[in-house]
């Protein structure tokens, strides 16, 4: 199959993940949580590629995701001891980013990872690095890195969905009906952190944050229900996915990077023309 | 081996700018974590970026006024998309923040890639930007910085008590007859001025940092603003020379993730020894409390024990 098409179907898969924690995020104004996540995983990322030898998927995802929950804990401890929950998050995250930064400066030549596939990641040359099991190749690696994760996270979710959607929306009620909201709280703040992880080594740190709150807002702006939500910000993802591949091909530029933009795109187009909650269309049925 | 390092001019040159960079950086951040916007510092950090690559692309030079005229341009137009996003609709400032954020760095990172894989591009040395790099800094460069650094304390100090009331008591401030929409905006003005001077030596992506992490740090030593600036600029400073020394002496280390490090041990240094606020402190005093608490049980079933008896 074409270059094109794997490009693309992982740009997707990675969109469609993202959104589907994403979604939960934003509705619990945790939005720059996943920000720092996703740039707090990186110290993990090195130091487990350092150990291992080798960039082994599995053994990555687990140490990084622990990062990531260190980083949630971090910022909840700070937050209890009397700093401001932006100042808390600020400093968690621009702290482990550094280290991250440093590490793979000093040992770039050691672990293969340099300071612009952490932003950018290597979706361009992703078909390239094949998963093959006893000889047999089964497309490339990252597909059995993103895919997994996506599906675990379709699981878990989808098993949860209820008790997900009421700790969203009203914790205190959730807490009531007996639903344990702190394990539903770090369940979610683990599914980020798979998703971050599992991105963050094919797609960089870029795309992840950016579709990890772009077409959920996107979404939110569009629907009143939380299934539709999901659904729309999965669609606005891909259509990213589709749209900033071909854009970042017309223009020579970084694939990543253009996917956002076209949500980006996406998104300003729905703050100004969505049917319920744009600002020129609330203009105009105002006038009529 | 410091002292000559220090002796070295060219150095001696780029330290004394990121020294400035540090302090006006330490001030500022005070007001903008008082004022509790602290993120927002990190989303005009990175939408400098398409600022500085369009300027580039447009001037075809690195003169670094024309690049933080851009940088201040984009920056500007995120601020204000960020709050007109979140008064017009439903969607809450932090999202928001991310979504402006994610796009405009988006942006930046497209066009920085489109003038790399141009003929002039591999000069350019634009990605410097994105972690920073002092030792990148000629003198001019410097002599900007702290231009810009003295005219952002001046302003600092001028205005300190109106500032001050703000953060402390917004409504007051109001009911005095204060312009305080005016103040706020002067102080993400500020904040704004300092993020763009700082992206050279420390970059985009981590200048929010310097802001953040100094003055939470300060915040444990005091309850008093101008003592607060003081310890908080002091900790800019520190981190500011100490990571552009380290980063300038190891090959292909940028400055500021190095700054940001040493920034973050201050704080953690503040969070465990700050003297009533410090974890060490409090735990101390925990452990007298529960020792005299023992005390007294103990004595009051001694007392119990004798009347008993009695």
């Amino acid at each position: 199959m074409s270059t094109d098409f794997w490009i693309i179907l992982i740009g997707t898969l990675v969109a469609c993940s993202c959104s589907l924690v994403g979604c939960f995020l934003l509705l619990r104004k945790m939005s720059m949580m996943g920000d720092a996540i996703s740039h707090a995983i990186l110290p993990g990322i090195v130091i487990a590629t350092l150990m291992m030898g080798s960039r082994n998927s599995l053994a990555i995802i687990i140490f990084a995701s622990l990062f990531g929950l260190i980083t949630v804990f971090l910022i909840q401890m700070f937050q209890q001891s009397g700093i401001q929950s932006d100042a808390a998050i600020g400093i968690v995250f621009t702290g482990l980013f550094a280290i991250g930064v440093i590490l793979v400066s000093l040992f770039a030549r050691q672990t293969g990872i340099d300071l612009d596939c952490v932003l950018f990641g290597e979706i361009a040359y992703a078909p390239w690095r094949r998963f093959s099991i006893a000889g047999i190749d089964l497309g490339p690696q990252a597909l059995w890195t993103v895919g997994p994760v996506f599906l675990l996270s379709l699981a878990c979710i989808g098993l949860f969905y209820k008790q997900f959607k009421i700790c969203s929306f009203d914790p205190i009620m959730a807490s009531l009906l007996g639903i344990p909201v702190l394990f539903f709280h770090y369940l979610l703040m683990a599914l980020t952190s798979f998703t971050a992880v599992a991105a963050f080594e094919s797609v960089g740190v870029i795309l992840v944050v950016g579709m990890l709150i772009v077409p959920p807002a996107t979404a939110y702006l569009l629907t009143e229900k939380l299934s539709k939500m999901i659904l729309i910000s999965m669609l606005i993802g891909t259509l990213s996915a589709i749209g900033g591949y071909y854009l970042a091909v017309f223009l020579n530029s970084s694939i990543s990077a253009c996917m956002v933009f076209i949500s980006g795109i996406l998104f300003a187009l729905t703050f100004l023309f969505s049917p319920t909650h744009g600002t020129i269309t609330k203009k105009w049925s105002i006038r009529g | 081996m410091w002292l000559q390092l220090i002796q070295d001019p060219n150095l001696r040159w780029i330290l004394l700018g990121s020294i400035f960079l540090g302090l006006s950086s330490g001030v500022i951040g005070c007001f903008t974590y008082l004022r509790k916007q602290s993120l927002l510092g990190d989303a005009v950090a990175h939408s400098t970026l398409p600022g500085v690559a369009l300027a580039f692309m447009i001037t075809g030079s690195r003169n670094l006024w024309g690049l933080l005229l851009g940088a201040l341009g984009t920056s500007l137009l995120a601020t204000f998309l960020i709050s007109y996003v979140t008064r017009k609709s439903r969607i809450k400032q932090d999202a928001s923040l991310g979504i402006i954020l994610s796009v405009f760095f988006s942006l930046g990172l497209m066009l920085l890639t489109i003038i790399q894989h141009s003929s002039r591009g591999n000069q350019s040395g634009l990605d410097k930007f994105l972690f920073g790099q002092a030792a990148s800094m000629v003198r001019s460069d410097v002599n900007t910085i702290v231009i810009v650094s003295i005219f952002l304390l001046f302003i600092c100090a001028v205005f300190f008590k109106e500032l001050k009331l703000l953060c402390f008591d917004f409504e007051f401030a109001k009911g005095l007859g204060l312009p305080v929409i005016l103040l706020d905006h002067l102080i993400m003005l500020l904040m704004v001025i300092v993020v763009v001077t700082g992206i050279q030596i420390v970059g985009v992506i981590l200048m929010v940092a310097l802001l953040i992490t100094p003055a939470t740090a300060a915040r444990y030593w005091t309850d008093k603003l101008h003592v607060m600036v003081i310890i908080s600029a002091s900790f800019g400073v520190i981190s500011g020379a100490i990571g552009t020394l380290i980063s300038a002496n190891v090959r292909n280390l940028p400055t500021g993730p190095v700054v940001v490090l040493i920034a973050v041990c201050l704080f953690v240094f503040s969070l465990l020894f700050a003297p009533k606020r410090g974890l060490v402190v409090k735990l101390l005093l925990r452990k007298k409390l529960r020792f005299l608490q023992q005390n007294q049980l103990l004595q009051q079933e001694l007392e119990m024990e004798a009347k008993h008896e009695y």
